[in-house]
Protein backbone atom coordinates (compact mmCIF):
# COMPACT_ATOMS: atom_id res chain seq x y z
CA UNK A 1 0.00 0.00 0.00
CA UNK A 2 2.78 2.37 0.95
CA UNK A 3 4.41 1.63 -2.32
CA UNK A 4 1.32 2.40 -4.30
CA UNK A 5 0.76 5.70 -2.50
CA UNK A 6 4.30 6.79 -3.12
CA UNK A 7 4.09 5.94 -6.79
CA UNK A 8 0.83 7.83 -7.00
CA UNK A 9 2.51 10.83 -5.42
CA UNK A 10 5.40 10.56 -7.80
CA UNK A 11 3.13 10.44 -10.80
CA UNK A 12 1.21 13.42 -9.49
CA UNK A 13 4.48 15.32 -9.10
CA UNK A 14 5.54 14.41 -12.60
CA UNK A 15 2.23 15.56 -13.96
CA UNK A 16 2.28 18.94 -12.25
CA UNK A 17 5.98 19.76 -12.58
CA UNK A 18 5.85 21.51 -15.99
CA UNK A 19 2.88 23.68 -15.00
CA UNK A 20 4.22 27.22 -15.27
CA UNK A 21 2.13 30.35 -15.03
CA UNK A 22 1.07 30.90 -18.62
CA UNK A 23 2.33 34.14 -20.17
CA UNK A 24 -0.09 35.98 -22.44
CA UNK A 25 0.33 35.38 -26.16
CA UNK A 26 -1.83 36.75 -28.95
CA UNK A 27 -2.26 35.30 -32.42
CA UNK A 28 -0.61 37.23 -35.25
CA UNK A 29 -2.16 36.25 -38.60
CA UNK A 30 0.88 37.29 -40.63
CA UNK A 31 0.64 38.42 -44.22
CA UNK A 32 2.56 40.23 -46.94
CA UNK A 33 5.05 42.76 -45.64
CA UNK A 34 7.74 45.05 -46.95
CA UNK A 35 10.58 45.31 -44.48
CA UNK A 36 12.27 48.64 -43.87
CA UNK A 37 15.51 46.71 -44.26
CA UNK A 38 16.78 46.05 -47.75
CA UNK A 39 18.61 42.93 -48.79
CA UNK A 40 21.15 43.59 -51.52
CA UNK A 41 19.59 46.99 -52.13
CA UNK A 42 16.17 45.65 -53.02
CA UNK A 43 13.18 46.12 -50.75
CA UNK A 44 12.54 42.90 -48.88
CA UNK A 45 9.03 41.84 -49.84
CA UNK A 46 8.22 38.97 -47.59
CA UNK A 47 5.35 36.82 -46.40
CA UNK A 48 5.03 36.41 -42.66
CA UNK A 49 3.51 33.10 -41.60
CA UNK A 50 1.00 33.06 -38.75
CA UNK A 51 2.48 32.88 -35.26
CA UNK A 52 1.68 33.96 -31.70
CA UNK A 53 3.58 36.68 -29.85
CA UNK A 54 3.91 37.52 -26.20
CA UNK A 55 1.81 40.55 -25.32
CA UNK A 56 4.61 41.96 -23.19
CA UNK A 57 8.37 41.50 -23.02
CA UNK A 58 9.59 39.10 -20.32
CA UNK A 59 9.73 40.93 -16.99
CA UNK A 60 12.17 40.78 -14.08
CA UNK A 61 9.53 38.90 -12.06
CA UNK A 62 9.10 36.29 -14.78
CA UNK A 63 12.81 35.89 -15.29
CA UNK A 64 13.34 35.51 -11.55
CA UNK A 65 10.82 32.66 -11.54
CA UNK A 66 12.77 31.09 -14.37
CA UNK A 67 16.21 31.22 -12.76
CA UNK A 68 14.78 29.88 -9.50
CA UNK A 69 14.00 26.64 -11.31
CA UNK A 70 16.96 26.82 -13.73
CA UNK A 71 20.07 27.32 -11.58
CA UNK A 72 22.33 27.02 -14.65
CA UNK A 73 21.07 30.48 -15.64
CA UNK A 74 21.57 32.18 -12.27
CA UNK A 75 24.07 34.99 -12.02
CA UNK A 76 27.29 33.45 -10.75
CA UNK A 77 26.39 30.00 -12.12
CA UNK A 78 25.99 30.68 -15.81
CA UNK A 79 28.84 29.68 -18.09
CA UNK A 80 30.90 32.63 -19.44
CA UNK A 81 30.12 31.22 -22.88
CA UNK A 82 26.47 32.20 -22.43
CA UNK A 83 26.58 35.47 -20.48
CA UNK A 84 29.11 38.13 -19.57
CA UNK A 85 29.96 39.94 -16.34
CA UNK A 86 27.03 42.37 -16.77
CA UNK A 87 24.44 39.59 -16.75
CA UNK A 88 21.43 40.72 -14.67
CA UNK A 89 23.61 43.57 -13.38
CA UNK A 90 20.66 45.56 -12.00
CA UNK A 91 19.55 42.74 -9.75
CA UNK A 92 20.60 42.93 -6.12
CA UNK A 93 21.50 39.25 -5.99
CA UNK A 94 21.24 36.09 -8.05
CA UNK A 95 17.74 35.51 -6.63
CA UNK A 96 16.88 39.03 -5.45
CA UNK A 97 15.58 41.84 -7.64
CA UNK A 98 16.22 44.70 -5.22
CA UNK A 99 15.45 48.42 -5.65
CA UNK A 100 16.96 48.82 -9.15
CA UNK A 101 14.95 46.06 -10.79
CA UNK A 102 11.20 46.33 -10.41
CA UNK A 103 9.20 43.15 -10.93
CA UNK A 104 7.17 44.75 -13.74
CA UNK A 105 10.16 46.15 -15.61
CA UNK A 106 11.29 44.17 -18.64
CA UNK A 107 14.29 42.04 -17.74
CA UNK A 108 17.38 43.48 -19.42
CA UNK A 109 21.11 42.76 -19.25
CA UNK A 110 20.25 39.29 -20.47
CA UNK A 111 22.25 37.63 -23.20
CA UNK A 112 20.83 36.22 -26.42
CA UNK A 113 21.64 32.74 -25.09
CA UNK A 114 19.66 33.40 -21.91
CA UNK A 115 16.73 34.81 -23.87
CA UNK A 116 16.76 31.83 -26.15
CA UNK A 117 16.84 29.36 -23.26
CA UNK A 118 14.02 31.19 -21.48
CA UNK A 119 11.77 31.05 -24.54
CA UNK A 120 12.49 27.35 -25.02
CA UNK A 121 11.38 26.92 -21.40
CA UNK A 122 7.92 28.21 -22.28
CA UNK A 123 7.73 26.11 -25.48
CA UNK A 124 8.48 29.19 -27.54
CA UNK A 125 11.36 30.79 -29.43
CA UNK A 126 12.76 34.23 -30.13
CA UNK A 127 11.04 35.99 -33.04
CA UNK A 128 12.81 36.47 -36.34
CA UNK A 129 13.64 40.08 -37.15
CA UNK A 130 10.89 40.16 -39.78
CA UNK A 131 8.29 38.80 -37.35
CA UNK A 132 9.23 41.43 -34.81
CA UNK A 133 9.25 44.21 -37.40
CA UNK A 134 5.88 43.13 -38.81
CA UNK A 135 4.15 43.44 -35.44
CA UNK A 136 6.05 46.60 -34.50
CA UNK A 137 4.91 48.35 -37.71
CA UNK A 138 1.43 48.65 -36.22
CA UNK A 139 0.07 51.26 -33.85
CA UNK A 140 -3.13 51.28 -31.83
CA UNK A 141 -5.35 51.68 -34.90
CA UNK A 142 -3.34 50.67 -37.98
CA UNK A 143 -1.58 47.49 -39.05
CA UNK A 144 1.08 49.54 -40.76
CA UNK A 145 1.63 52.99 -39.30
CA UNK A 146 5.12 53.47 -40.66
CA UNK A 147 4.18 56.21 -43.10
CA UNK A 148 2.96 58.49 -40.33
CA UNK A 149 5.75 61.03 -39.71
CA UNK A 150 4.32 62.02 -36.32
CA UNK A 151 4.38 58.43 -35.17
CA UNK A 152 7.94 57.96 -36.43
CA UNK A 153 9.07 61.14 -34.70
CA UNK A 154 7.38 60.14 -31.43
CA UNK A 155 9.15 56.77 -31.42
CA UNK A 156 12.49 58.41 -32.09
CA UNK A 157 11.96 60.96 -29.32
CA UNK A 158 10.99 58.23 -26.87
CA UNK A 159 14.11 56.24 -27.67
CA UNK A 160 16.48 59.19 -27.61
CA UNK A 161 15.00 60.45 -24.36
CA UNK A 162 15.78 57.22 -22.58
CA UNK A 163 19.14 56.24 -24.03
CA UNK A 164 21.37 54.68 -21.44
CA UNK A 165 18.57 54.13 -18.95
CA UNK A 166 16.90 50.91 -18.08
CA UNK A 167 13.43 50.60 -19.55
CA UNK A 168 10.37 51.69 -17.58
CA UNK A 169 7.63 49.34 -16.44
CA UNK A 170 5.44 47.51 -18.92
CA UNK A 171 1.81 48.24 -19.71
CA UNK A 172 1.85 52.07 -19.73
CA UNK A 173 1.06 52.37 -23.43
CA UNK A 174 -1.90 51.18 -25.47
CA UNK A 175 -1.65 47.82 -27.15
CA UNK A 176 -1.30 47.90 -30.92
CA UNK A 177 -3.96 46.51 -33.26
CA UNK A 178 -2.62 43.00 -32.75
CA UNK A 179 -2.92 43.31 -28.96
CA UNK A 180 0.84 43.50 -28.41
CA UNK A 181 2.35 46.12 -26.06
CA UNK A 182 5.60 47.96 -25.52
CA UNK A 183 7.32 46.98 -28.76
CA UNK A 184 8.74 50.30 -29.89
CA UNK A 185 9.33 52.60 -26.94
CA UNK A 186 10.64 50.72 -23.95
CA UNK A 187 13.61 48.67 -24.95
CA UNK A 188 15.45 46.80 -27.65
CA UNK A 189 14.61 43.14 -28.00
CA UNK A 190 16.74 40.22 -29.12
CA UNK A 191 15.63 38.45 -32.24
CA UNK A 192 16.68 34.89 -32.96
CA UNK A 193 18.46 35.86 -36.16
CA UNK A 194 19.95 39.25 -35.18
CA UNK A 195 23.53 38.03 -35.60
CA UNK A 196 22.93 37.15 -39.26
CA UNK A 197 21.77 40.62 -40.26
CA UNK A 198 25.34 41.58 -41.18
CA UNK A 199 24.73 45.35 -41.44
CA UNK A 200 28.43 46.07 -41.67
CA UNK A 201 29.14 43.56 -44.38
CA UNK A 202 31.41 46.05 -46.10
CA UNK A 203 33.33 46.83 -42.94
CA UNK A 204 33.80 43.17 -42.14
CA UNK A 205 35.61 42.50 -45.35
CA UNK A 206 37.39 45.83 -45.69
CA UNK A 207 39.63 45.86 -48.71
CA UNK A 208 39.06 42.20 -49.40
CA UNK A 209 36.08 42.41 -51.70
CA UNK A 210 33.00 40.28 -51.09
CA UNK A 211 33.81 37.47 -48.68
CA UNK A 212 32.62 33.95 -49.20
CA UNK A 213 32.28 33.75 -45.46
CA UNK A 214 29.12 35.81 -45.96
CA UNK A 215 27.23 33.40 -48.17
CA UNK A 216 24.01 34.84 -49.52
CA UNK A 217 25.75 38.18 -49.79
CA UNK A 218 23.18 40.05 -47.77
CA UNK A 219 24.79 43.43 -47.48
CA UNK A 220 22.08 44.97 -45.41
CA UNK A 221 20.75 48.48 -45.82
CA UNK A 222 17.64 50.49 -45.13
CA UNK A 223 15.06 50.81 -47.88
CA UNK A 224 12.90 53.14 -45.81
CA UNK A 225 15.05 56.01 -44.62
CA UNK A 226 12.26 57.38 -42.41
CA UNK A 227 12.58 54.56 -39.91
CA UNK A 228 15.25 56.17 -37.75
CA UNK A 229 14.08 54.45 -34.58
CA UNK A 230 14.30 51.12 -36.37
CA UNK A 231 17.78 51.95 -37.68
CA UNK A 232 18.95 52.72 -34.17
CA UNK A 233 17.52 49.42 -33.00
CA UNK A 234 19.25 47.41 -35.69
CA UNK A 235 22.52 49.23 -35.09
CA UNK A 236 22.26 48.58 -31.35
CA UNK A 237 21.43 44.90 -31.73
CA UNK A 238 23.96 44.04 -34.37
CA UNK A 239 26.76 45.63 -32.35
CA UNK A 240 26.23 42.97 -29.70
CA UNK A 241 27.76 39.54 -29.33
CA UNK A 242 25.31 36.84 -28.26
CA UNK A 243 26.79 36.61 -24.76
CA UNK A 244 26.56 40.39 -24.22
CA UNK A 245 24.18 41.75 -21.61
CA UNK A 246 23.08 45.31 -22.34
CA UNK A 247 20.97 47.44 -19.96
CA UNK A 248 18.41 48.29 -22.66
CA UNK A 249 18.17 44.91 -24.34
CA UNK A 250 15.55 42.40 -23.29
CA UNK A 251 13.29 40.04 -25.22
CA UNK A 252 9.89 38.54 -25.82
CA UNK A 253 9.07 35.12 -27.23
CA UNK A 254 6.87 33.86 -30.05
CA UNK A 255 5.25 30.50 -30.76
CA UNK A 256 4.46 28.68 -33.95
CA UNK A 257 0.86 27.55 -34.41
CA UNK A 258 0.16 24.05 -33.07
CA UNK A 259 1.20 21.29 -35.44
CA UNK A 260 4.14 23.16 -37.00
CA UNK B 1 9.67 -4.16 4.31
CA UNK B 2 13.01 -4.64 2.59
CA UNK B 3 11.64 -6.11 -0.57
CA UNK B 4 8.93 -3.54 -1.25
CA UNK B 5 11.43 -0.75 -0.73
CA UNK B 6 13.78 -2.32 -3.21
CA UNK B 7 10.90 -2.83 -5.57
CA UNK B 8 9.93 0.80 -5.16
CA UNK B 9 13.44 1.80 -6.06
CA UNK B 10 13.18 -0.22 -9.25
CA UNK B 11 9.88 1.40 -10.09
CA UNK B 12 11.30 4.86 -9.47
CA UNK B 13 14.32 4.04 -11.60
CA UNK B 14 12.09 2.76 -14.35
CA UNK B 15 10.01 5.92 -14.16
CA UNK B 16 12.94 8.27 -14.38
CA UNK B 17 15.36 6.32 -16.52
CA UNK B 18 13.91 7.44 -19.86
CA UNK B 19 14.11 11.06 -18.75
CA UNK B 20 17.74 10.96 -17.71
CA UNK B 21 20.11 12.12 -20.47
CA UNK B 22 22.69 9.56 -21.57
CA UNK B 23 25.41 10.49 -19.09
CA UNK B 24 28.96 10.43 -20.44
CA UNK B 25 31.23 8.05 -18.58
CA UNK B 26 33.50 10.96 -17.64
CA UNK B 27 32.61 12.18 -14.18
CA UNK B 28 34.63 15.41 -13.99
CA UNK B 29 32.59 18.58 -14.53
CA UNK B 30 32.96 20.31 -17.88
CA UNK B 31 35.19 23.38 -18.01
CA UNK B 32 33.34 26.72 -17.84
CA UNK B 33 33.94 27.44 -21.50
CA UNK B 34 33.19 24.01 -22.88
CA UNK B 35 30.74 24.15 -25.78
CA UNK B 36 29.44 20.79 -24.51
CA UNK B 37 27.65 22.92 -21.90
CA UNK B 38 24.96 23.92 -24.41
CA UNK B 39 21.49 22.58 -23.56
CA UNK B 40 20.95 18.96 -24.63
CA UNK B 41 21.15 18.58 -28.41
CA UNK B 42 20.40 15.26 -30.13
CA UNK B 43 21.77 14.72 -33.63
CA UNK B 44 21.39 12.14 -36.40
CA UNK B 45 24.21 11.57 -38.87
CA UNK B 46 24.30 10.52 -42.52
CA UNK B 47 24.22 6.86 -41.48
CA UNK B 48 21.06 7.39 -39.45
CA UNK B 49 22.86 7.03 -36.12
CA UNK B 50 21.47 9.17 -33.30
CA UNK B 51 23.84 10.62 -30.70
CA UNK B 52 23.97 13.51 -28.27
CA UNK B 53 26.30 16.38 -29.00
CA UNK B 54 27.65 16.20 -25.44
CA UNK B 55 28.62 12.55 -25.98
CA UNK B 56 31.39 13.75 -28.33
CA UNK B 57 33.41 14.93 -25.36
CA UNK B 58 36.68 13.09 -24.85
CA UNK B 59 38.44 13.67 -28.16
CA UNK B 60 39.50 16.81 -30.03
CA UNK B 61 37.45 17.49 -33.14
CA UNK B 62 36.46 20.06 -35.73
CA UNK B 63 32.89 21.36 -35.49
CA UNK B 64 30.98 23.58 -37.88
CA UNK B 65 27.56 24.00 -39.45
CA UNK B 66 26.15 23.93 -42.98
CA UNK B 67 22.99 23.34 -44.97
CA UNK B 68 22.52 20.80 -47.71
CA UNK B 69 21.17 22.93 -50.54
CA UNK B 70 23.92 25.53 -50.09
CA UNK B 71 25.63 26.08 -53.44
CA UNK B 72 28.79 27.95 -52.59
CA UNK B 73 30.11 28.43 -49.07
CA UNK B 74 29.17 25.02 -47.66
CA UNK B 75 30.69 22.87 -50.44
CA UNK B 76 33.77 25.04 -50.10
CA UNK B 77 33.69 24.52 -46.32
CA UNK B 78 33.71 20.73 -46.74
CA UNK B 79 36.44 20.75 -49.38
CA UNK B 80 38.56 23.09 -47.25
CA UNK B 81 38.15 20.78 -44.26
CA UNK B 82 39.38 17.88 -46.40
CA UNK B 83 42.42 19.95 -47.36
CA UNK B 84 43.03 20.87 -43.72
CA UNK B 85 42.92 17.19 -42.75
CA UNK B 86 45.32 16.44 -45.58
CA UNK B 87 47.70 19.17 -44.42
CA UNK B 88 47.57 17.78 -40.88
CA UNK B 89 48.37 14.29 -42.18
CA UNK B 90 51.19 15.61 -44.36
CA UNK B 91 52.73 17.25 -41.28
CA UNK B 92 52.69 13.96 -39.41
CA UNK B 93 49.47 14.49 -37.47
CA UNK B 94 46.36 12.34 -37.37
CA UNK B 95 43.24 13.74 -39.03
CA UNK B 96 40.65 14.82 -36.46
CA UNK B 97 37.01 13.74 -36.54
CA UNK B 98 34.77 16.37 -38.14
CA UNK B 99 31.17 17.19 -37.28
CA UNK B 100 29.08 19.51 -39.43
CA UNK B 101 25.56 20.17 -38.11
CA UNK B 102 22.80 21.31 -40.45
CA UNK B 103 20.93 24.51 -39.60
CA UNK B 104 18.22 23.54 -42.10
CA UNK B 105 16.70 20.41 -40.54
CA UNK B 106 13.42 20.98 -42.39
CA UNK B 107 15.16 20.07 -45.65
CA UNK B 108 18.22 18.16 -44.53
CA UNK B 109 16.95 14.66 -43.82
CA UNK B 110 19.24 11.64 -43.65
CA UNK B 111 18.96 11.12 -47.42
CA UNK B 112 20.18 14.67 -48.02
CA UNK B 113 23.05 14.22 -45.55
CA UNK B 114 24.01 11.00 -47.33
CA UNK B 115 23.86 12.73 -50.70
CA UNK B 116 26.13 15.59 -49.56
CA UNK B 117 28.54 13.12 -47.95
CA UNK B 118 28.67 11.06 -51.18
CA UNK B 119 29.22 14.16 -53.33
CA UNK B 120 32.24 15.08 -51.26
CA UNK B 121 33.44 11.50 -50.69
CA UNK B 122 33.43 11.86 -46.92
CA UNK B 123 32.53 9.07 -44.53
CA UNK B 124 31.35 8.63 -40.97
CA UNK B 125 32.67 8.24 -38.36
CA UNK B 126 35.61 10.47 -39.30
CA UNK B 127 33.48 12.98 -41.17
CA UNK B 128 29.96 13.25 -39.84
CA UNK B 129 27.20 15.36 -41.34
CA UNK B 130 24.33 15.57 -38.90
CA UNK B 131 20.89 17.05 -38.49
CA UNK B 132 19.38 18.23 -35.20
CA UNK B 133 16.72 15.83 -33.93
CA UNK B 134 15.88 17.44 -30.61
CA UNK B 135 17.11 20.54 -28.84
CA UNK B 136 18.24 23.93 -30.11
CA UNK B 137 21.00 23.95 -32.72
CA UNK B 138 20.92 27.76 -32.49
CA UNK B 139 22.76 27.51 -29.16
CA UNK B 140 25.56 25.59 -30.87
CA UNK B 141 25.68 28.21 -33.62
CA UNK B 142 25.89 30.98 -31.03
CA UNK B 143 28.83 29.52 -29.14
CA UNK B 144 30.70 28.80 -32.36
CA UNK B 145 30.10 32.33 -33.72
CA UNK B 146 27.92 31.05 -36.56
CA UNK B 147 24.94 33.15 -37.67
CA UNK B 148 22.29 32.34 -40.26
CA UNK B 149 18.99 33.70 -41.43
CA UNK B 150 16.66 32.33 -44.09
CA UNK B 151 16.40 34.64 -47.09
CA UNK B 152 12.96 35.57 -48.45
CA UNK B 153 13.84 34.08 -51.84
CA UNK B 154 15.13 30.80 -50.36
CA UNK B 155 18.51 29.81 -49.06
CA UNK B 156 20.28 31.42 -46.16
CA UNK B 157 22.40 34.40 -45.38
CA UNK B 158 25.11 32.91 -43.18
CA UNK B 159 28.76 32.92 -42.28
CA UNK B 160 31.11 29.97 -42.01
CA UNK B 161 33.10 29.17 -38.92
CA UNK B 162 34.76 25.86 -38.12
CA UNK B 163 36.05 25.50 -34.59
CA UNK B 164 38.83 23.28 -33.29
CA UNK B 165 37.57 21.86 -30.00
CA UNK B 166 39.88 20.22 -27.53
CA UNK B 167 38.80 17.01 -25.81
CA UNK B 168 36.84 18.99 -23.21
CA UNK B 169 35.06 21.14 -25.77
CA UNK B 170 37.04 24.37 -25.42
CA UNK B 171 37.51 26.31 -28.65
CA UNK B 172 41.23 26.36 -29.45
CA UNK B 173 41.08 27.98 -32.89
CA UNK B 174 38.59 28.86 -35.60
CA UNK B 175 38.73 29.18 -39.38
CA UNK B 176 36.38 30.49 -42.06
CA UNK B 177 37.24 27.40 -44.13
CA UNK B 178 36.94 29.24 -47.42
CA UNK B 179 39.60 27.79 -49.67
CA UNK B 180 43.25 27.20 -48.86
CA UNK B 181 43.83 25.72 -45.39
CA UNK B 182 44.62 28.45 -42.89
CA UNK B 183 48.18 27.61 -41.71
CA UNK B 184 47.51 29.01 -38.23
CA UNK B 185 44.54 26.69 -37.88
CA UNK B 186 46.56 23.69 -39.08
CA UNK B 187 49.29 24.55 -36.58
CA UNK B 188 46.70 24.73 -33.79
CA UNK B 189 45.55 21.20 -34.66
CA UNK B 190 49.13 19.92 -34.68
CA UNK B 191 49.84 21.67 -31.36
CA UNK B 192 46.88 19.87 -29.83
CA UNK B 193 48.37 16.57 -31.05
CA UNK B 194 51.70 17.37 -29.47
CA UNK B 195 50.02 18.32 -26.21
CA UNK B 196 48.39 14.92 -26.07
Amino acid sequence: MIMRTQIGLLLALLATAPAVAAAGYVAIPGGAFVSALALDGAAARIVIKPFAMRVEPVTNAEYLDYVRTHPDWQRGQVSPLFAGPQYLAAWQGPLTLGPDALPEQPVTSVSWFAARAYCAGEQARLPSWYEWEFVAAADATRRDARRDPLRNQALLTAIQGSTGERPGVIGRHRANVWGVRDLNRLLWEWTGDYAAMFPNADARVAGAGPSLALCGGSALAFADKNQFALMMRVAALTALKPADDAPRVGFRCVRDPAGE
Amino acid sequence: MRIPRLLLRFVVLALFAPLAPAAPPVAAPLPDRSVYRIPALMLRDQQGDVFSFASLRGEPRLVGMFYGSCRMACPLEIETLKRIEHAVGAAGGTPLPVLLVSFDPAHDDVAMLRKVAAEHHVRAPLFRLARPEQGDEGMLAGVLGIAYRPLPGGGYSHNVVVALLDAEGRIRATTEASGAPDPTFVRAILALHTAR
